[in-house]
């Protein structure tokens, strides 16, 4: 078996298929990359399965998961001040989360060299919304890197870290998830291990590192002077590139995925338009855009999401008086979802019917619906939204959090009503219990989120005493984005430490009533509920159990994983469908004349559904006949 | 201008069900063969049980690793009713489809809300686009998380992808595990693979 730890540490060329995230840890070993920090989220988290490949010991630089986006950013910064070259990676909204200190990062001097990688996802993938990051570039004076594909993903981290040393200045790498995600053969240089100290070099006799008033403005100054300066870097560098088709009418300016989208669409096609793909996105080379406009009568800006491009190119044409005409979105749709091949056929049919044909839809004989992810079988929080379903009335309010449990929000449970973003559960809920005597507001929370952006909103529900109830789902870890740990686990990347006990915080905290109880426990936990929204002020219910995916995955890999399944006892079922319909383990399915019967592909025989049926026809199979 | 040769794969399943693997065997062993590949698979969420799908594109004159609607020469599917959809949305006119017939129920059906897809469904929409339909089904398979070398072992059967060989896939088996499993998943490729 290939070891991608000993791939990714290679001296000698090498060559290998990777995605975008792997290819760039081989390209932060090879730049001399000293302190690399994350929060998981996707499309990112692969990154630092990539890293783990490296053992500890033989890891060059330091990496860890922080306890959100913010605190990466800053553990990454104060490294470099100190002289480290250093790398915090995260997901688009965790640009939101870092952005109080990341604002400021280009007024300071950056002795290591800083970058900063930021997975966007054009599409919600995975992801709350669609934003567009180009747009804190421009709000905080920092240049972006733009590739589109994982050999440019290696590349594009490289120079990035240069200049960024160079100039001791930030530089954002901007992907986006099939960027991330995409696989090919990546060339790897051959590259020698830098020779590294450990000495701090933060000094702030000559350089000052604090804004205050009057003190921001030379700052300012620098910052706007280095980003303006970037710009004959950028004129000049060969990360932006032509394709020169000879066209002298029609030419497209683009970036990112939508430029290798934009290549497939016109692979068989006659009279091609002339490509610019600008590989440096802010700021922009405005010398070579200029002459790409001049050389050409029209000229289409092919950019995913928003106009930021668009309005760019716009106004420097306006300036210098250029007459080519060009041509940004066309509609609202042009705003919206990834550009796959398919979506840039679309639009540019559009913008030059003849050139590119439109795409005929198809009417299909019978609908498939979706598929949406599910909770696992033998999930905790089923049996969580399950039991707490039962406690509530239909009137109350149910608030969700982002996690695997934000899934309670589908048929069948239904819980989880409204969401915003990471930890906002607590106070979105505050605010809905405010001029409210009729409906109890209860909102859930995952471990891993709390400890993140949780807190803030469970100190102010203590603080100004407010009335809801919040169920923290504890399934010690941070499941969604793959299983990593948090500050109640235990552990953190690198090693075994002192769990934080949620509980004993609460309590700590002042909170009066605070209930554990496993999920499992069906009838408990509903009787618990069932207390907790009727007492006045903050309650807390940790409704606990462990991530069966992540249990029953280490069992098997320990060789400890009891193969039980359940099975129904068909002649005691009474075709009732409590299991299929209500508690909706995705094990069980039925039949067309309504028999339910058990997917054995799926079950792990957990046995939290046989409390579930009213006639006690599941059991587990050893044991047939309803056993509990 | 004539078109270069490109082939364009897509991979449709279950969380779940071993469809990384697969594409992962299949982009290491075309790369064993020499062709120039660029893939791409769904990442993100950890829970199970939503459809996951995987690119695959061998060729020249090849950029994204996505694949444009209606346009794979293969879909390759894991159960049926993501097979059906494979069909519908990605196969081109004359493809092939290759997959395995088994189901995991959607909600809607557990819900009685809707009805499982069915081989006839199948047939139907892929003799609409007059392609050739290859089901695979393995009886004594014990551990049902090898229908993915299954449906492998088939292809290569079949001669799907003339340009990579029985050899090709071992290597690319050898690349990616070890020991026992690596036992396993090489003896029952072997066994289909004559
Ligand atoms: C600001 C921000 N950072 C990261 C993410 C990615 N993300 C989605 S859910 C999640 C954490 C889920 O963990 P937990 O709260 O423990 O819930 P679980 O999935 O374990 O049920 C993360 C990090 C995000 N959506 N927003
Ligand atoms: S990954 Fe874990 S927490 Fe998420 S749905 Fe599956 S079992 Fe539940
Ligand atoms: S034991 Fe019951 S709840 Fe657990 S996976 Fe099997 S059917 Fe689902």
């Amino acid at each position: 078996m290939k070891s991608l730890g000993e791939i990714l540490l290679r001296k000698d060329e090498t060559s290998e298929i990777v995605i975008g995230n792997t290819a760039l840890v081989r390209a932060m070993i090879e730049a001399g990359t000293r302190v690399v920090t994350s929060y998981p989220g996707s499309p990112m988290p692969e990154t630092a399965e990539a890293i783990r490949s490296i053992s500890k010991e033989q890891r060059p630089f330091y990496f860890e998961f922080s306890t959100n986006e913010k605190v990466a950013t800053e553990i990454a910064f104060g490294a470099s001040v100190n002289g480290h070259l250093s790398t915090v990676f995260f997901k688009s909204v965790g640009l939101n989360v870092a952005a109080d200190s990341f604002v400021q990062l280009a007024l300071m001097k950056l002795k290591g060299g800083m970058v900063v990688v930021i997975g966007d996802d054009p599409g919600a993938n995975s992801s709350q919304n669609e934003q567009d990051n180009r747009h804190y570039a421009h709000l905080s004076y920092i240049p972006v890197f733009e590739p589109s594909n994982p050999q440019e993903v290696y590349e594009y981290y490289k120079e990035a870290a240069k200049l960024s040393q160079e100039k001791e200045m930030p530089v954002i790498l901007r992907l986006s998830t099939h960027v991330c995600h995409a696989k090919q053969k990546v060339n790897f240089s051959s590259y020698k291990q830098q020779e590294f100290d450990s000495k701090p070099r933060f000094s702030s006799e000559n350089e000052n590192y604090v804004p205050i008033t009057s003190k921001v403005f030379p700052m300012k100054r620098r910052a706007l002077k280095r980003i303006k300066d970037f710009k004959s870097y950028s004129n000049k560098s060969d990360l932006n590139k032509i394709i020169d088709n000879g066209n002298k009418d029609k030419g497209i300016i683009t970036m990112g995925v939508p430029y290798l989208s934009l290549r497939d669409v016109m692979e068989d096609m006659d009279n091609k338009p002339d490509i610019l793909k600008l590989g440096i996105i802010y700021p922009l080379p405005e010398d070579v855009i200029m002459e790409f406009l001049k050389e050409h009568k029209e000229v289409k800006i092919l950019e995913e999401l928003d106009n930021v491009l668009e309005k760019d190119i716009k106004a420097l044409a306006f300036e210098e008086n250029i007459e080519t005409e060009i041509i940004g979105k066309k509609d609202i749709d042009d705003w919206i979802n990834e550009y796959t091949p398919d979506k840039v056929q679309d639009v540019m049919s559009k913008t030059w019917p003849s050139l590119f044909k439109k795409i005929n839809s198809k009417n299909h004989e019978k609908n498939v619906e979706n598929r949406p992810a599910q909770l696992c079988p033998g999930c905790g929080h089923r049996s969580a939204f399950y039991a707490i379903k039962k406690a509530l009335s239909e009137e109350d309010i149910t608030v969700a959090d982002i996690g695997c449990h934000t899934l309670g929000f589908l048929p069948p449970y239904e819980m989880g009503e409204v969401l915003l973003s990471m930890g906002h559960s607590t106070s979105t809920g505050t605010g809905l219990s405010l001029f409210n005597d009729s409906r109890k507001v209860v909102s859930f929370l995952g471990d891993s989120t709390m400890f993140h952006a949780g807190l803030p909103g469970i100190v102010n529900a203590i603080f100004n005493d407010h009335n809801l109830t919040l169920v923290i789902m504890e399934n010690g870890t941070t499941a969604m984005t793959g299983h990593q740990n948090h500050p109640g686990t235990g552990s953190n990347f690198n090693e075994e430490v002192q769990p934080i006990p949620i509980k004993e915080m609460l309590k700590g905290f002042g909170v009066k009533n605070v209930y554990e109880i496993d999920t499992y426990a069906q009838t408990k936990l509903k009787e618990v509920m069932e207390k907790a929204v009727e007492e006045d002020g903050f309650s807390v219910v940790i409704a606990t159990h462990p991530c069966m995916l992540k249990f029953t995955r280490e069992a098997r890999s320990k060789g400890a994983y009891k193969d039980n399944k359940v099975e129904i006892d068909q002649e005691v079922c009474h075709q009732i469908h409590e299991c299929v319909k209500e508690f909706g383990c995705p094990s069980f399915s039925i039949t067309e004349e309504g028999k339910v019967f058990v997917n054995k592909d799926l079950c792990i025989g957990d046995g939290s559904c046989i409390q579930t049926c009213p006639v006690d026809a599941i059991g587990l199979e050893q044991s047939n006949g309803g056993n509990k | 201008m004539a078109n270069k040769k490109r082939t364009n794969i897509y991979m449709i399943g279950v969380g779940g069900q071993g469809i990384g693997l697969l594409s992962e065997v299949l982009i290491r062993a075309a790369d064993y063969a020499e062709l120039n590949v660029r893939g791409v698979d769904t990442h993100g969420l950890a829970q199970r049980g939503g459809t996951v799908q995987s690119q695959l594109r061998i060729g020249e004159g090849i950029y994204s690793p996505l694949i444009q609607k209606n346009s794979a020469d293969i879909v390759i599917a894991l159960e049926r009713t993501e097979a059906l959809r494979g069909i519908q949305n990605y196969l081109k006119e004359k493809g092939t489809v290759i997959y395995y017939n088994t189901s995991w129920q959607t909600l809607d059906v557990r819900l009685e809300n809707s009805e499982e897809v069915s081989v006839n469904d199948i047939n139907r929409a892929a003799k609409k686009l007059d392609a050739e339909i290859i089901k695979v089904y393995k009886e004594d398979l014990k551990e049902t998380r090898m229908q993915n070398v299954v449906l492998l072992g088939e292809i290569v059967q079949n001669n799907i992808l003339p340009e990579i060989k029985r050899q090709h896939y071992i290597n690319a088996l050898q690349d990616l595990m070890t020991g026992d499993k690596l036992d396993k998943n090489i003896a029952l490729f072997k066994s289909l693979v004559k």
